[in-house]
C-alpha cells in the first residue's frame, strides 16, 4: 500500500486510529456532513503499523465534549484522541467507555421500556467481551452493532 | 450476609449464590405472624392480570400482618386515560410501603426501582424477569432434592420464549456440578443468546428432542403456546410430542420431582398428578413462603 500523506491542521482534534471502514460513522457523530461550514479531513483504508489499516479524522476548531468522545468509543473502542494547537499535539489519550452510557445507543429490544412512549433515557453497561447490556430490560448488544441516537 | 432491608428485587442476575440461600432459608422457616409486617401496605401495580403471583404475595402480605392495595389489570384505573409509568409508581409510592409489579414491557420494573423511594418487587417485566418465580423454582427443588449442587435437570417444551426457563437456567449457574438436559422441537431452542452469554462453561448441557427423562433429578415441564406456531398441524404435532403422561413418566427415577410454573394446558396428564413425582401443586403453594421470606427481609432485614 502506498504511503498516504494527511495535511495537517492548525487548531483542533485529530482522531487516529479508528477501526478502518469506520471514519464516516465518527464523522455523523461530530455532526460533519451536508452543509458544514468547518474543515475537516477524513482519510480512509491508510497504513497503519498497529492495525494495518486504519481510519482518520482531523477536525480543524472543534475540540470534543466527553459526550462525543464517549460515542467514538462505543463505535470505535481503539481510536485516539490527539488535541492539537498550533500544528502540535498538545495532549493525546486513548478513547475509554465510560461505567455507564446514558441516552447514547438505541435499544434493539422493541418491547423495552426505552422504545415506549414513556421516554425513558436509555442506559447501557459495558461488560466483557465487547457487549453493552441495557440497564432496563438485560438484553444485551455487540458493540460491533450498536445503533446510536445521533 | 446481604443486609436486604429496603432492597429492590428486580432481577435474578442481581442475587449471587449467596443471597439466593439467605431467601431459601428464611422461606425454609418463616412462619404466618399477623404481627411481623402489621401496618405495613404493599400497592400491588398488576398491569397485566396474573393469577398465581398476585394471589401468592398478596397472601404472603396478609399472613405476615400487612396489608395490599392495588389494581389487576388496567380496565378501570387512570392508566387506560394515558397515566404514565413514572406517575402510576409516584403516587403507589405515597400510599404504600413497598411497591409490586408486574408490566407488559421489558425494563419497567428496573424504571419503577429507579423512580420509586420505596423497595419494588419485580413480578414479570414482560419476557424479560421474574425473580421470584426463580426462587421458588430453586425452593422447590432444593426442599425435594435436598441441594442444588450436581443436579441433573431436564427442561421441557419451550425452551425459545419461556421466561421462566430462561431465568431458572440462569439461576442455576450459581451452583456447582450442574447439568441441562434441554428438551425442545428444532423451532423452540433455549435462544443461542442464554446458551453462549450465560451458560457455556459454567453448566453442562446437552439439547436433543426426544422427551429422554431417565437419570433426571429434575422434569421441569412448560406450556407450548399455540400463538408461537405460523401453523395449526404443526403445532398440534409439536405439542403432542412433549406431552408428559404415564407411559413417559415410567423413565423417571423414584426419587425425581416433576415441576412446572402452571398453568398447564395439557402438557402434563392429569393422571401424572397422583404419581410421587408430581411437585407441580407443592411448586404454586411455595409461592406463599418464598414470597413471605423476601418481604420480610426486605423490610425486618431478617
Amino acid at each position: 500500500m502506498e504511503e498516504l500523506k494527511v495535511s495537517k491542521i492548525a487548531e483542533g482534534t485529530v482522531i487516529d486510529h479508528i477501526r478502518a471502514g469506520l471514519a464516516p460513522l465518527v464523522l455523523r457523530i461530530l455532526g460533519i456532513e451536508h452543509g458544514y461550514p468547518g474543515s475537516a479531513i477524513m482519510a480512509m483504508n491508510v497504513k497503519s503499523s498497529r492495525h494495518g489499516k486504519k481510519d482518520i479524522v482531523k477536525v480543524e476548531g472543534q475540540f470534543l465534549d466527553e459526550e462525543t468522545i464517549n460515542k467514538i468509543a462505543i463505535i470505535a473502542p481503539q481510536a485516539t484522541i490527539n488535541i492539537i494547537r498550533d500544528y502540535k499535539v498538545v495532549e493525546k489519550h486513548r478513547v475509554e467507555l465510560p461505567e455507564r452510557l446514558v441516552g447514547l445507543v438505541k435499544c434493539p429490544n422493541r418491547n423495552c421500556i426505552t422504545n415506549s412512549p414513556e421516554g425513558v433515557e436509555t442506559i447501557f453497561i459495558p461488560e466483557e467481551g465487547g457487549k453493552l447490556r441495557c440497564h432496563y430490560c438485560e438484553e444485551s448488544v455487540d458493540l460491533r452493532r450498536v445503533e446510536l441516537y445521533y | 450476609m446481604r443486609d436486604w432491608r429496603g432492597a429492590d428485587v428486580i432481577s435474578i442476575r442481581d442475587l449471587g449464590r449467596e443471597e439466593i440461600e439467605q431467601v431459601l432459608a428464611r422461606a425454609a422457616e418463616i412462619e404466618p405472624d399477623p404481627d411481623l409486617l402489621r401496618g405495613k401496605i404493599m400497592a400491588s401495580l398488576f398491569f397485566e392480570p396474573s393469577t398465581r403471583t398476585q394471589l401468592s404475595f398478596a397472601s404472603a402480605m396478609e399472613r405476615l400482618g400487612g396489608r395490599v392495595i392495588g389494581f389487576s389489570g388496567v380496565g378501570g384505573t387512570s392508566i387506560q386515560k394515558g397515566e404514565s409509568l413514572h406517575d402510576t409508581v409516584k403516587m403507589a409510592e405515597r400510599y404504600a410501603d413497598i411497591i409490586v409489579i408486574r408490566h407488559p414491557l421489558e425494563g419497567s420494573a428496573r424504571f419503577a426501582a429507579d423512580v420509586a423511594s420505596v423497595p419494588v418487587i419485580n413480578a414479570g417485566d414482560g419476557a424479560n424477569q421474574h425473580p421470584s418465580q426463580t426462587l421458588l423454582d430453586l425452593f422447590t427443588i432444593k426442599r425435594f432434592c435436598g441441594r442444588l449442587d450436581g443436579l441433573h435437570i431436564g427442561m421441557v417444551g419451550d425452551l425459545k420464549y419461556g421466561r421462566t426457563v430462561h431465568s431458572l437456567a440462569s439461576a442455576l449457574t450459581n451452583f456447582e456440578g450442574i447439568k441441562l438436559r434441554l428438551i425442545s422441537p428444532p423451532s423452540l431452542r433455549m435462544p443461542p443468546k442464554i446458551l453462549e452469554e450465560e451458560l457455556r462453561g459454567r453448566v453442562a448441557f446437552e439439547e436433543i428432542q426426544d422427551l429422554d427423562l431417565a437419570d433426571l433429578d429434575v422434569v421441569y415441564m412448560t406450556r407450548i403456546q399455540g400463538e408461537r406456531f405460523p401453523d395449526v398441524e404443526e403445532y398440534e404435532r409439536v405439542k403432542g410430542a412433549y406431552v408428559l403422561d404415564l407411559e413417559a413418566c415410567r423413565q423417571l427415577k423414584p426419587e425425581a420431582i416433576i415441576l412446572h410454573p402452571l398453568p398447564r394446558v395439557g402438557e402434563i396428564d392429569p393422571e401424572v398428578d397422583r404419581l410421587p413425582q408430581a411437585k407441580y401443586f407443592e411448586q404454586a403453594a411455595n409461592g406463599v413462603p418464598v414470597r413471605m421470606a423476601l418481604l420480610s427481609l426486605i423490610f425486618l432485614g431478617r
